[in-house]
């Protein structure tokens, strides 16, 4: 008889975390042109389909779809790298998105600035951080006096903010001339992002910017090292004199302000209003950015525009090759899926054991 | 700086796998048709009677048409990729099949003055973008009839999605049906925030039926409201589908859409370059882009009778739904008696009428109801031939 066991590793070698990973998508891609091939379409042709829509034909749109994932990532990636579990980001983003929305409707009516982007898209954005940051606060601070478990506080918190963004664009901040139909008024023109080619607007830079910043602050300051301290090992963290309630509520302040940022770039250089399709999963989607990153801030850009690029390309399986919106979903999934089941293969082993003889012998 | 590397060399991996050239084989001779669906075909209700009305047109027209779908497409700003795609791919009309699809619909309309483009049930257009709607206020009053005629609890309810102007003027409608037949009775209505969540569509009729309600209408895009309902051992006014078909007798009947001849007609028209590409149009049971299903064997022939004088009065332009005296949820009389509604206050609608129970976004006062044509079509369209004619 032979027995299978899973090993720790001792040591992660490189090779083996790369060897998985593609070992791991080349294998989704099998699978998932077995899917194709049974849907009735050519995966060959799908494929070639999916690859020319995300990076040659609508490489704008995939770059669209990127920039709130970065952020998401990136506000995922701080939380985690203290193994903070926030899972809010999405509600998060949606008080990021209604602070920035709510400046640029309303603050114009109440003080008079130059009506330039250069002076409201920063107000805009520092609304958008500390919105985010505030709603990460609270259960940051349930977290570090009273011990609640963030990942149910967090999670709960989305759904707080996403019925209460409902009610304001059918209700509170509904466009007065919009005739009864739900969503508020458009933003001014001064309050929008500039874009520089089709919807690609400002906001990626804005992204790429805090993906460095974040990288800085988690890796070349003090801050950042007790950030990685803690998530590495608390306890040693403790003894070293980290002070863990301060670092549990700044980590989530930045974490939470990341997230708020994805919300400002969505109102701000897409919708220009608020109005259903803020909430759409860019939160949840980066937890699984951030993770395939290995939480990495550069690495979340990456995997930003990689994800980006499968959502924009699986809709051309539905435009050009008439598969049904499942195929498309259930392939993404799968990509996921095969990448993210992978990873227990870069930390752990496979071994084939002998049982010891004399267990057998008496037989 | 590890991770970073091996993530660029992963993606270049990824890249390379993905990167296989493939060119699908271009035919440019038929005329190419696009349809955005907001739910999946299969949802036997909203996107499937418009899948029928493509499928009309591709038996019409044959190899002179080819035409292409997208489903569950969700509203809001990333749908305006999708529309784009099919726009940049060369289609020469695309219909956009929700609500949430018209400013997106706009926008690329703007940059695509050449592609014709349809949008289902909004109120914007451009030179090359119509705005088309049915009148289904007019089968859901015909349908209130029956439901109030069938009723023993006095109680309805209402499943509806969103409290927008075409839904309010659905309940408003069904509501006038059932209190003209059962001034006791009342509607009660639930929203779920959703165009197409079957299990949640489910779980508000269930609430409606634990509550009291013995008979279930809609406005959601399945028939899982009617399953709730027959599950009850209660009745149901279906929406969008003949769903007796799917669920059985007890549906009464309900409002249906019939898409297939306006489709047909607009790729006619395109085809011959005659379509009016600005149009708004808003046909009723006499063009007959709305109608009624099929009645259950199980409704009466004095209800039956009932609704077919009241359809042949509806149809023969003597009389509309929406006419005085109307008197609001909150029992201010919102419209005398010999006046009708105009067609942008009906399609700015935001209150309730009296018999109905639920938040409507505004109470009726003794304001006029709605808004002046004017002030709600931007770009200075007016709505409707019907509706002149009534004022």
């Amino acid at each position: 008889m032979i027995h299978l066991k899973f090993e720790k590793r001792l040591e992660q070698s490189r090779y083996s975390f790369v060897g998985v990973l593609v070992l791991s998508i080349v294998l989704a891609l099998l699978f998932g042109a077995l899917l194709l091939a049974y849907a009735g379409a050519n995966p060959f042709v799908a494929y070639a389909e999916m690859a020319k829509s995300a990076f040659y034909s609508d490489w704008k749109e995939t770059l669209v779809k990127a920039t709130p994932l970065i952020f998401t990532g990136l506000s995922v990636t701080v939380a985690f790298r203290m193994r903070f579990w926030n899972i809010g980001a999405e509600g998060q983003l949606v008080v990021g998105g209604l602070a920035a929305a709510g400046a640029a409707l309303f603050l114009p009516e109440i003080v008079t600035l130059p009506e330039s982007p250069w002076v409201w898209i920063p107000i805009m954005m520092t609304a958008s951080i500390l919105a985010g940051a505030l709603w990460a606060l609270i259960p940051a601070l349930l977290k570090a006096f009273l011990g609640v478990n963030e990942i149910i506080t967090t999670l709960m918190f989305n759904y707080i903010a996403i019925f209460y963004y409902q009610f304001l664009y059918t209700d509170a901040w509904k466009d007065p001339a919009g005739r009864g139909f739900p969503g508020s008024a458009r933003i001014p023109s001064f309050t929008k992002l500039p874009r520089f080619t089709g919807r690609v607007h400002l906001g990626i830079v804005i992204a790429v910017i805090a993906a460095i910043l974040i990288w800085v602050i988690m890796s070349k300051t003090r801050q950042g090292y007790e950030f990685r301290l803690i998530g590495e090992n608390p306890t040693a963290a403790r003894y070293a004199g980290v002070n863990l309630f301060r670092n549990i509520i700044l980590v989530m302040i930045l974490s939470g302000g990341m997230a708020g940022l994805a919300g400002f770039s969505e109102i701000s250089g897409v919708s220009f209003k608020l109005q259903q399709g803020l909430a759409v999963g860019y939160g949840f989607t980066g937890i699984i950015v951030a993770w395939l990153a290995r939480l990495n801030p550069f690495g979340v850009i990456l995997v930003a525009l990689l994800l980006a690029g499968l959502l924009v390309g699986g809709d051309e399986l539905q435009m050009s090759m008439q598969l049904p919106a499942a195929v498309g979903e259930v392939l993404q999934g799968m990509i996921l899926l095969f990448v993210l089941g992978a990873d227990i293969f870069t930390r752990y082993r496979l071994r084939v054991v002998q049982p010891p003889v004399a267990l057998t012998s008496g037989d | 700086m590890k991770n970073r590397k091996l993530l660029i060399l992963l993606s270049a991996l990824l890249l390379l796998v993905l990167a296989v050239v493939g060119i699908t084989g271009a035919q440019d001779e038929p005329m190419k048709i696009a349809f955005v669906y907001v739910a999946p075909i299969g949802d036997l209700g909203w996107t499937f009677m418009h899948e029928q009305g493509r499928m009309a047109v591709v038996e019409e027209f044959g190899d002179a048409v080819e035409t292409a779908f997208i489903e569950n497409v969700a509203e809001g700003p990333d749908s305006e990729r999708v529309i784009r795609n099919f726009a940049d791919d060369g289609f020469d009309l695309i219909i956009t099949t929700s609500f949430g699809y018209m400013d997106p619909t706009l926008t690329v309309a703007e940059e695509f003055p050449d592609t014709q483009f349809v949008h289902i049930s909004g109120f914007l257009t451009a030179d090359n973008m119509s705005n088309v709607f049915g009148r289904m206020y007019q089968p859901r009053y015909l349908s209130g009839l029956v439901a109030g005629s069938a009723t023993e609890s006095n109680i309805i309810g209402y499943v509806a999605a969103f409290p927008i102007p075409e839904v309010l003027r659905g309940i408003n409608a069904f509501t006038l049906g059932v209190r003209e037949v059962n001034p006791d009775a009342e509607v009660r209505v639930v929203w779920t925030n959703t165009w197409f969540d079957p299990p949640q569509e489910k779980e508000a009729a269930e609430a409606l039926l634990a509550a009291g309600a013995d008979v279930i209408a809609q406005h959601q895009d399945t028939p899982e409201p009617q399953k709730a309902a027959a599950d009850a051992g209660g009745f149901s006014i279906s929406y969008n589908s003949a769903m007796l078909d799917f669920v059985g007798q007890s549906v009464l009947t309900g409002p249906v859409w019939n898409w297939g001849a306006k489709y047909i007609s607009i790729v006619q028209e395109v085809m011959d370059g005659t379509y009016n590409g600005s149009e708004t149009y808003w046909g009723g049971l006499p063009e007959g882009v709305v109608d009624l299903a099929p009645f259950s064997e199980l409704v009466s022939e004095d209800t039956i009778a009932l609704v077919e004088e009241r359809r042949a009065a509806i149809e023969a332009g003597e009389w509309d739904v929406f006419c005085g005296p109307i008197t609001g949820a909150n029992g201010n009389l919102v419209l005398e008696e010999g006046s009708c509604l105009s067609d942008g206050e009906m399609l700015g609608m935001s209150f309730f009428v009296e018999g109905v129970v639920g938040e409507a976004p505004e109470d009726a006062s003794d304001e006029p109801i709605g808004f002046p044509m004017e002030e709600v079509l931007p770009r200075g369209d007016q709505i409707g031939m019907l509706g002149e004619a009534m004022d």
